[in-house]
């Protein structure tokens, strides 16, 4: 296990390296400047600001600095606050994003599977019907329209909740709930799925010859053997809040990495966009590196093919 | 061992499925009998209604099945009119079933000590550490090597007869009074058919326990059964015991089946399979269902569904030409080879019985 977890970071740097390398790349073929108003600078003026930001050396020298820096947790200095280095920039929206990330994420999945599964339990009934629908609907509404809806019914009409801006619990409600939906959809649709499956395998009419009740047999052998795979999907589903974050956090005025994110790239605030980008990646990379984990644990078929290995 | 008290009835019954193209006739007037400690075998080609049969007496029919009419009585009372709880307490408790395939039957995620346990703390309330010990008796009564090291083990650590070995022992924890075997060693290698075979033998007469043995391969009833049932198209067409069903059989479908079941006498140049293909049962046959497939076929088995005769007091078939006015009809060459095997194995049988009859008188006197 310890020897499978060092490879699995081993490769995690890896990849890490090479999205650093190609993010750096892909900056600098980007056409524009950072400089906002280009006409009005001379030269001289102009190529003193670039040299500030190191921006007059060769390519490779910037690109070892800044791959040396990442690895110290040294992100540069941000173009658009020129005294706020971007890891503070970053560290300082970080708090936000992820509370409503996992917040989204909870109440997506966790939902998602008890709607999915009775949906497959209470197959072909009204039950099953409303599920299938609330779950194309989740999947078919755009979390930005969601949103939307959200800020004009529950928010202005109802007044239950802040429209928008940050500070305290209630202030995440709505984004979380705009957030969670395409999570909860997907995971309702899956879950249901396998659920069908494995509802229809012989195992399961064993368990029933056994004796065991209509409920025992959910319990004790259903709901485990369709859960399983649901945890494959939820790397995807992070990058689904990932992305979704970067809307849902401007819409609502949230001061995470979303909303930073969309503003850098609206000033061409490099820096700032290669780190967002990173942790963007760091993220999803960890999340993939534990749902693989989790997912060995609790698929013994996984788990003791890893140990011969 | 077997004795002649009747624990299970099947009365002329009727199973439909609804289903979009409209009502499967599935079984279609079944009636049998099975009796303590003997094995009956079911026989048939697929899609005969063998496993429905099965079904119904589990109680584990599918949602579209509507049961048209007949009974099943297990100790005075109608599994058919259980209550589910009822049906629940009776599953793997008094009637067990050991299914086809040992490579999906098993729960992939548990450990299998616990799946053979779970029967006894289901039906008993036996507790855990308790039930376990049992399940690992369990596990050396049917043969699982290794067995204490081996309780804690997942299904996809075992090869296929081994799996079988653990559904059997499942099927056996609480001493069931009837086993039902659906096909059991279809999915096997032909050795490991034999040795799975050779255990539920064994098991039968320790654990005392009837069997319902369910197949579409004849070569295997030989040295399992006591008894066979014929079915086809939903119905039962003949029935006796092994030699009777084997030696001496009646049913033209009964001569095809034995017909295309290799022996070490047949050279396999002529072993052939039934031609044609059972009807459909959305719309079964007026008369009798094989006679679109019968060489012997008379005219009013297209009219008239045939009766049971009586044979003997043992076997019966549903066919007219057990009619007295029937013509007279000459079986394939290899069942008339059975059943002058069947006249001899009488006459020896009875030469025996004189002996022994004279061996009393003489001990008597
Ligand atoms: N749920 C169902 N809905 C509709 N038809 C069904 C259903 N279950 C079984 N049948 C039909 O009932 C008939 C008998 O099926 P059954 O499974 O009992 O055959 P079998 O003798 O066990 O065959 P096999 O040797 O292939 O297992 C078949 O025609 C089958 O298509
Ligand atoms: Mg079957």
């Amino acid at each position: 296990m310890a020897k499978y977890l060092l490879k699995r970071i081993f490769y995690l740097l890896l990849t890490l390296f090479i999205v650093i390398t190609v993010t750096f790349f892909l900056m600098k073929l980007l056409p524009g400047t950072p400089l906002q108003n280009q006409q009005k600078l001379s030269p001289a003026e102009q190529h003193l600001i670039l040299k500030q930001y190191g921006l007059t050396k060769p390519i490779w020298q910037q690109y070892l600095t800044y791959v040396v820096g990442v690895f110290q947790g040294n992100f540069g200095t941000s173009f658009q606050f020129s005294d706020q280095p971007v890891s503070y920039l970053i560290s300082s929206r970080i708090g936000p994003s992820l509370l409503l990330g996992t917040q989204a994420m909870i109440i997506g999945v966790i939902p998602g599977i008890l709607v999915g599964a009775l949906g497959a339990i209470k197959k072909n009934t009204w039950i099953d019907t409303t599920a299938t629908i609330v779950s194309i609907l989740g999947i078919s509404i755009p979390s930005f329209v969601l949103a939307v809806l959200l800020q004009y019914f529950v928010g202005l009409k109802l007044h239950w909740f802040p429209i928008a801006d940050w500070g305290g619990f209630a202030y995440t409600v709505l984004p979380t709930l705009a957030l969670a939906a395409s999570p909860f959809a997907d995971t309702a649709r899956f879950t249901r799925t396998e659920m069908v499956d494995v509802l229809n395998s012989d195992y399961i009419e064993l368990a029933r010859a056994k004796g065991l009740s209509k409920w025992g047999v959910i319990y004790h052998h259903a709901l485990r053997n369709s859960l399983i795979p649901v945890v494959t999907i939820i790397g995807p589903l992070a990058v689904n809040i990932m992305t979704g974050s970067m809307v849902i956090e401007n819409i609502f005025s949230i001061p995470g990495i979303g909303e930073q994110f969309v503003k850098s790239i609206l000033t061409n605030d490099y820096p700032t966009i290669m780190a967002v980008t990173i942790v963007y990646s760091v993220m999803l990379m960890v999340v993939l590196l534990i749902t693989d984990i989790v997912y060995g644990i609790i698929d013994p078929r996984i788990r003791l093919s890893g140990k011969s290995n | 061992m077997q004795s002649n008290e009747t624990i299970l009835k099947v009365n002329h019954l009727k199973i439909n499925f609804n289903t979009y193209a409209g009502t499967v006739k599935a079984i279609r007037d079944v009636s049998f009998d099975l009796k303590k400690g003997e094995t009956l075998a079911i026989v048939g080609e697929s899609g005969s209604g063998k496993t429905v049969t099965t079904r119904s007496i589990m109680g584990l029919l599918a949602n579209n099945a509507v049961v048209e009419g007949g009974s099943i009585q297990f100790h005075g009372k109608d599994v058919l009119k259980m209550s589910q709880k009822d049906l629940e307490g009776l599953r793997g408790a008094k009637i067990a079933q050991i299914f086809q395939d040992p490579m999906t039957s098993l729960d992939p995620t548990m450990r299998i000590g616990r799946q053979i346990a779970e029967p006894l703390m289901v039906h008993r309330g036996v507790k855990k550490e308790k039930a376990m010990s049992q399940a690992l008796e369990m596990m050396k009564l049917v043969g699982i090597t290794d067995a204490e090291n081996r309780i804690n083990d997942y299904p996809h650590q075992f090869s296929g007869g081994m799996r079988q070995r653990i559904v059997i022992a499942i099927a056996l924890i609480n001493y069931p009074e009837i086993l039902i075997a659906d096909e059991p060693t279809t999915a096997l290698d032909v050795t490991i058919q034999a040795q799975i075979l050779n255990l539920m033998r064994e098991l039968q007469d320790k654990i005392s326990t009837s069997i319902i043995f369910i197949t579409h391969d004849l070569g295997v009833v030989a040295g399992m059964a006591d008894r066979v049932a014929v079915m086809y198209a939903g119905k039962i067409v003949e029935y006796g015991t092994v030699d009777e069903i084997f030696y001496n059989p009646k049913h033209p479908y009964t001569w095809g089946l034995l017909s295309s079941m290799p022996t070490l006498d047949t050279h396999s140049e002529e072993l052939a399979s039934i031609p044609g293909t059972p009807p459909d049962l959305l719309d079964p046959p007026k008369g009798d269902a094989f006679a679109p497939r019968n060489p012997y076929a008379l005219k009013i088995d297209t009219e008239k569904q045939p009766p049971f005769f009586k044979v003997s007091n043992t076997h019966y078939a549903a066919t007219w030409l057990l009619h007295p006015d029937a013509p007279q009809v000459t079986p394939p060459k290899q069942i008339i080879e059975r059943q002058k095997k069947f006249a001899e194995m009488q006459r020896e049988a009875a030469a025996k019985n004189q002996h022994h009859q004279i061996e009393e008188e003489e001990e008597q006197q």
